[in-house]
């Protein structure tokens, strides 16, 4: 016991690995609202360390007091009478809770102010919605053949107020991607929503924070704030259908992602896969990671995905098919293709 | 004294004992084994020439009958594979009621697992090469709650997803007749 208490004097170190340029920080300063919530919690956390420290202070006090035979005082209820200065000092002490709570408040105020105000001035709508275990991005536009459909990761133009609109398919979810927003639920059968205004070019990543069955821990997505200039890039690739296979082992492949299971869950667009039970794979090879941020993209996990989704994330909807080898070189080679 | 401490270690016994029966059901995302857990080849059609016994039942029945998690995911399959469409919540429409007591191709699971696998006449389409066998025997298993043949625990009393049928919990059984034609 007496050798722990210096080792938890020590906790606080851990703190300094919260390093605010990070992947994924609650400390960033990456979106408005990310910034405006840390002042608030520095203010909140120095008026009330100052307070907590002020009581222990008076109840430490208090005891040397008591030791020194004051005790009858107090119990006889007759301190107001007896004591000009502890009248006194009950005045201030309630004037100085009143004013740190009217502080908190209007500190308070203000940043939810911050927010409704970037809420007002949205450019950019999309709706994400939480299945078990994935993300499944739109993002709207009022000319339909602007808007796409992807998965899994959100491309957002810098300093663009962007609304996003939550809702789930299924379970109760919740939207976290702590550099840039606090979390948000997506519940089944309503809409939440959540405005970000993304200060900073980067990757950012968000998951799942509300447990929402056995492969919550694999719910991920990757948020990347680009420059407007890219993103607009990005966009107009992403409007684009899917490359046609150019290989005869892409052709193979194709021909078999597109009449066989896969296209009862996937919808590639520009071919005849176009279920929207799983995510979107129009441009899946132009992605970060595959399955909800489990793994980053590259040719082995992608041949480990499609081989034997149970193993990797047991429970998910995506079945085990028992590929044949040769399936799978051309099931891979053709998602391959899919910038 | 002592008397009254032997019966109640012999509860305690008991209680153990009756433990073991605590084995409700098995979670498998595979199937097992992969690739043959569709009755293939023979169908345990009701249709038989010659008046013939329908084959005895598929032994991987027991994996999937009664079987909480199965039933739970062959419910999203069921919505999701849109089975809906034709036959609604087991009311049934342009495809045949499911809440019914009268199965045309059989109301056991490996028959019902047959029937999504290979389809049937008049629009139901083969679902073998688009789902997978484990899937199929999902569906199958939940299609047996729409007429309330699974027991009563391995039913869910609120559904996982959004739904507006009465829970499966509620569900009367009916009784499993095989109907002769298929006209009615």
């Amino acid at each position: 016991m007496k050798q722990a208490r210096p080792a938890t004097l020590l906790l606080p170190l851990l703190l300094s690995s919260c390093d605010y340029q990070s992947y994924q920080s609650t400390f960033s300063d990456a979106a408005t609202e990310v910034r405006n919530f840390n002042i608030l919690f520095v203010v909140f956390l120095v008026i009330c360390a100052f307070m907590y420290v002020l009581v222990i202070a008076f109840l430490v006090a208090t005891i040397a007091r008591r030791r020194r035979a004051h005790a009858n005082v107090v119990e006889a209820g007759k301190h107001h009478e007896s004591d000009p200065l502890m009248r006194t000092g009950l005045i201030a002490w309630g004037a100085l809770v009143a004013t740190g709570l009217i502080g908190l408040a209007i500190a308070s105020f203000f940043t939810d102010r911050s927010m409704a105000s970037a809420a007002a001035h949205e450019k950019l709508s999309l709706t994400v919605t939480a299945n078990q275990w994935w993300w499944d991005v739109q993002y709207n536009a009022s000319d339909v053949s602007k808007t796409l459909r992807t998965a899994n990761e959100l491309h957002l133009p810098v300093g663009v107020p962007v609304r996003i609109t939550l809702r789930s398919n299924d379970v109760i979810h919740s939207f976290w991607v702590p550099s840039l927003a606090g979390k948000q639920d997506l519940i089944p059968g309503r809409e939440n929503d959540i405005t970000i205004v993304p200060k900073k070019v980067g990757v950012y990543r968000g998951q799942c924070a509300e447990f929402c069955g056995t492969q919550h821990a694999h719910m991920a997505l990757v948020v990347n704030v680009d420059s407007y200039g890219d993103f607009l890039k990005w966009w107009q690739q992403q409007l684009r259908p899917a490359f046609a296979p150019a290989t005869p082992l892409a052709q193979a492949g194709y021909n078999y992602v597109t009449t066989g299971p896969c296209a009862a869950c996937h919808n590639i667009a520009g071919t005849p896969a176009s279920a929207t039970v799983g995510p979107d794979l129009t441009h899946l090879a132009s992605r970060r990671s595959i399955a909800a941020g489990t793994m980053p993209m590259s040719s082995g996990n992608l041949y480990g995905w499609v081989e034997d989704p149970q193993s990797i994330k047991p429970g998910s909807r995506m079945p085990t098919i028992g590929l044949e080898p040769k399936q799978l070189h051309a099931v891979v080679a053709y998602l391959e293709t899919l910038k | 004294m002592s008397s009254r401490f032997s019966v109640s270690t012999l509860a305690l016994a008991l209680a153990v004992v009756a433990f073991a029966g605590c084995d409700r059901e098995e979670r498998h995302s595979r199937s097992k084994p992969l690739g043959e857990t569709v009755p293939a080849g023979e169908s345990p059609d009701t249709i038989l020439p010659g008046g013939s016994q329908p084959p005895a039942p598929d032994p991987r029945a027991k994996l999937y009958d009664n079987n909480a998690p199965a039933i739970a995911e062959g419910q999203f399959l069921y919505t999701r594979m849109n089975c809906v469409g034709c036959h609604a919540h087991g009311g049934g429409g342009m495809g045949p009621p499911l809440m019914d007591d009268e199965w045309r191709y059989g109301g056991r699971i490996d028959q019902i697992a047959a029937t999504i696998a290979e389809g049937r006449p008049n629009g139901m389409p083969a679902w073998r090469g688009k789902l997978t066998d484990d899937q199929i025997w999902k569906l199958a298993a939940y299609v047996r709650t729409l007429s309330g043949q699974p027991s009563k625990d391995s039913v869910s009393s609120r559904s996982e997803s959004m739904s507006a049928t009465t829970p499966q919990t509620l569900t009367p059984r009916e009784p499993v007749h095989n109907s002769d034609t298929a006209e009615r």
